[in-house]
């Protein structure tokens, strides 16, 4: 494991996961925009990562791109790697790296909960686990996602007079959302924020179930009342949101675990729905990829390098630059 | 349970009044006992004898890793909202309605407390773990004031909020009387009020840009603002009593006052400590504080005399709707029968413009007040904080520049940011902490701050974080004293930040000894 270093770098054959700052040759694992940067000359992915950056940043975001499918293995010099689904978001993988019968994992942002919305989690055994650690306290015990998605059903019926605004980020989160009221059959067109379009409409072309959506525009205030609309978590403050009627703040993440979280930013009705592990999935992942050395990065790390301590485990925070502990999702 | 800890979570996280005001309503709609637990919850009259914070921590510790427990605290911010989160869930028992889950917990023996109220959180829900434990350990804060319950209830039912303030403090639980009476069905509650506290007539902050524009000087008089504890003296030929702004009886406390005060009246004014009416400082006043009973030789060491400044009831003449400057008379002609030591009355301060008054706001002669209160000549006694009759405006505050040194997670609605922080001076090539604040800074200010100390930790002890010593703190205070228990050897009173001085060098902070010198305490 010595060949990799906190930055994710690993030096003999000059290779970045995920990197911050434009690199020669970046593996990125998946779309979100502390994981995957504009400017790299060679980009390593999914295919569906790969797109999703082009949609964000433009066809001509890398100078070359390898696509690479789950469980295909690419190789520089004696470096195997391989990408296994990590159930975060739409191509989201994990990285196993493999160096003379070391097998080194980086999960990136990972959830072990099922979703439909991309290809479940699939646990790899390895010596040396790279883990993440957004929701790494025992408080953090996600709820069923479909209870959650229920309580925002429940209201929608009550307050016919008011829209419902869901903040949720524009990757990922939101589409889960739609997908969910699908499965719950919400089936009344849902109202995006423009910034989510494109997205939205490569999800559908990937065949995920998100139903009818529809972008907002100026209609009359009326027209919104009993909707839903969402938005990225950006918009719930901004003018945008005043055109709606009655609006109720609605936010979907795992931070709405915390009541005092959701009274700061103001939200009303905060739905606990998360594309990250919770406590119990993190230590289940640690545990059943008999890993013996564990690093943890970005998140609430302290308590779950403590616990891993006192498992015998070998456990150390490892800082990466540009993600701090609590803005990402 | 389920739908009072819902009405709880809804409180908290709806912005909006009207909407707070009609969940209260929607939910004092129910017709049963409950409804009359919930008032005594809202209105923070119900607590439990061993239930505290702290035993509730012994509880989490045998439920859960201590050091987990700790850093998820630190996390969170919120004792309750902790414990209810990380408490293992078991399965969740049948739902107990919220009257007779109290008083299965007020019948638990002390000597079973540890197993049977851990059976009682264990099949709850996490939401309704959370509202009981903010029930046990009291103030909600929720972010619905006393008055905000009794205003959505006089509006349920078409009463004034002023009527029910006026009965409130002798309303007893499960306020059969008040409902009825709400409800049409028998006429007002009777209520002693010789033996009633009656809730204090409080004041704002003066906005100088806003109101000095908009007020006429020529209505208003002035006070000296004291120091000291606000209470209310209730005096009868069978008895006297003392209470605190809260409405706690302090009686036993100030035996002195108790036993010499004559006549038929209902006095406010300020507690302080001092001989011949002149008050020493509140570290005096400090030892007189938080005790149950006052011995001879406190009562020598340390005397308190109430600074009058207004009355509600004289000689059983409810006075409260006749002007302050009417007040004033029987409150003189109460002072006059009762020349004892222990009773004094408040200075007026005539002035003609708000600029005449500044030099007395300003009275650095005296350290012991703090400002001076505003009253409206012809205002009525009323209950609560009503804008336009009194306003405070305190002198300007002593400031110092400190280096920031450490910095912790804040409580409550700060709980995500680091927002408070120790702040030290020199001595010779070390920093020494001179005090804490948690307060003062602008909604900017504290991000960047934030963010500052996000970046540039270089030391953790456990929550906290040591940071690295750039940043300069103006931080302004009311007064500092020697003090035993610091390493610096002093201690402020009420610190706040108030502003950050990008502008300054750290080499140019004062010293220990320079600070010292500078506010007279060596």
């Amino acid at each position: 494991m010595d060949f990799i270093n906190h930055q994710l770098f690993i030096k003999d054959i000059n290779v970045h996961i995920d990197p911050i700052l434009p690199k020669k040759t970046a593996i990125i694992t998946h779309g979100h925009a502390d994981h995957a940067r504009f400017g790299h000359d060679h980009v390593i992915a999914t295919r569906q990562t790969i797109d999703i950056m082009k949609i964000r940043y433009g066809d001509k975001c890398a100078k070359k791109f390898t696509p690479l499918r789950y469980g295909q293995k690419y190789s520089i010099k004696n470096f195997d790697f391989t990408l296994y689904p990590a159930g975060h978001i739409l191509g989201s993988a994990q990285v196993l790296i493999e160096k003379n019968n070391h097998r080194l994992v980086i999960t990136g942002d990972y959830k072990v909960g099922k979703d439909e919305t991309c290809k479940n989690f699939k646990l790899v055994k390895c010596d040396t686990l790279i883990t993440e650690a957004t929701f790494g306290l025992p408080i953090f015990q996600h709820p069923d996602p479909k209870d959650e998605i229920q309580k925002l059903i429940q209201s929608v019926k009550i307050n016919k007079n008011n829209c419902h605004i869901v903040g949720a980020y524009a990757l990922g989160k939101a589409q889960r959302i739609m997908n969910l009221l699908r499965q719950q059959k919400y089936n009344e067109t849902i109202f995006i924020h423009g910034s989510l379009e494109k997205l939205c409409q490569y999800y559908s072309k990937e065949k995920i179930n998100i139903g009818k959506f529809e972008k907002v525009s100026s209609k009359d205030k009326s027209f919104y009342e009993g909707k839903i609309i969402i938005a990225p978590p950006s918009a719930l403050k901004d003018r945008w949101s005043r055109r709606f009627p009655n609006p109720i703040i609605c936010m979907a993440s795992g931070w709405m675990t915390v009541k005092q979280r959701a009274k700061q930013q103001g939200i009303e009705l905060p739905l606990v729905i998360s594309d990250h592990s919770d406590w119990n999935e993190l230590l289940d992942t640690i545990k059943k990829s008999k890993a013996k050395n564990i690093l943890i990065t970005h998140g609430q790390e302290d308590a779950l390098v403590y616990y891993c301590k006192k498992q015998n485990l070998v456990s150390k925070p490892l800082s990466i630059q540009g993600r701090s502990d609590e803005e990402i999702e | 349970m389920k739908k009072f800890s819902s009405l709880l979570h809804n409180l908290i996280l709806t912005p909006s009044r009207n909407t707070k005001i009609k969940l209260l309503q929607d939910y004092f709609k129910i017709l049963d006992i409950n409804r009359a637990y919930a008032l005594a919850i809202l209105s923070n009259q119900l607590s439990f004898q061993f239930i505290k914070a702290s035993k509730l921590r012994e509880l989490v510790y045998e439920q859960v890793d201590q050091h987990l427990f700790d850093y998820s605290y630190d996390y969170v911010g919120d004792l309750a909202e902790t414990i209810s989160l990380i408490w293992p869930t078991k399965k969740e028992g049948k739902s107990q309605n919220l009257s007779t889950l109290i008083e299965n917990i007020k019948k638990i023996k002390k000597s079973e407390i540890n197993t049977e109220f851990s059976k009682v959180l264990s099949k709850l829900s996490n939401n309704e773990r959370w509202t009981l434990i903010k029930i046990c350990t009291g103030g909600l804060r929720i972010g619905v004031s006393e008055r905000l319950v009794k205003t959505a209830l006089a509006d349920l039912y078409n009463k004034s909020v002023n009527e029910i303030e006026e009965i409130w403090h002798g309303l007893e639980f499960p306020y059969e009387n008040l409902f009825q009476w709400l409800k049409n069905e028998t006429s007002k509650p009777k209520i002693d009020f010789k033996k009633l506290f009656h809730p204090m007539m409080l004041a704002n902050p003066i906005d100088e840009e806003r109101d000095f524009k908009r007020l006429d000087a020529n209505e208003f008089q002035a006070e000296y603002k004291w120091d000291g504890i606000r209470v209310q003296l209730m005096v009868s030929s069978k008895s006297v009593s003392l209470y605190s702004r809260t409405g706690d009886n302090i009686s036993s406390a100030f035996p002195e006052i108790i036993e010499t005060t004559k006549g038929d009246a209902v006095i406010d004014g300020e507690l302080l400590v001092g001989r011949n009416f002149k008050p020493s400082g509140f570290n005096d006043l400090q030892q007189r504080l938080n005790r149950k009973k006052a011995s001879k030789d406190l009562q020598k060491k340390f005397p308190v005399f109430i600074r009058a400044y207004d009355i509600l009831f004289y000689k059983g003449k409810d006075l409260r709707k006749l002007s302050l400057v009417e007040r004033r008379k029987y409150l003189e002609k109460f002072q006059k029968e009762n020349t004892t030591n222990q009773i004094d009355l408040s200075t007026i301060i005539n002035f003609l413009t708000w600029d005449e008054l500044t030099k007395y706001k300003n009275n650095f002669h005296d350290d012991l007040n703090e400002g001076v209160m505003i009253k409206l000549k012809n205002s009525e006694y009323l209950p609560g904080r009503k804008k336009g009759y009194w306003y405070k405006w305190k002198k300007n505050p002593k400031l110092v520049d400190a280096i920031l040194m450490y910095a912790q997670r804040g409580h409550g609605k700060r709980s995500s940011y680091y927002s408070d922080f120790t702040f030290g001076v020199w001595k010779e090539s070390e920093l020494v902490p001179i005090g804490k604040a948690y307060s003062g800074y602008t909604d900017k200010e504290l991000l960047v701050l934030d963010k500052f100390i996000r970046n540039n930790t270089i030391n953790k002890f456990g929550p906290v974080r040591e940071v690295k010593k750039e940043i300069i703190l103006e931080v302004a205070f009311d007064d500092v004293f020697p003090s035993t228990r610091h390493k610096s050897g002093v201690a402020m009173r009420f610190p706040r930040i108030h502003r950050i001085r990008w502008d300054k060098p750290v080499n140019e902070v004062l010293t220990i000894s320079e600070f010292k010198k500078e506010f007279k305490l060596s």
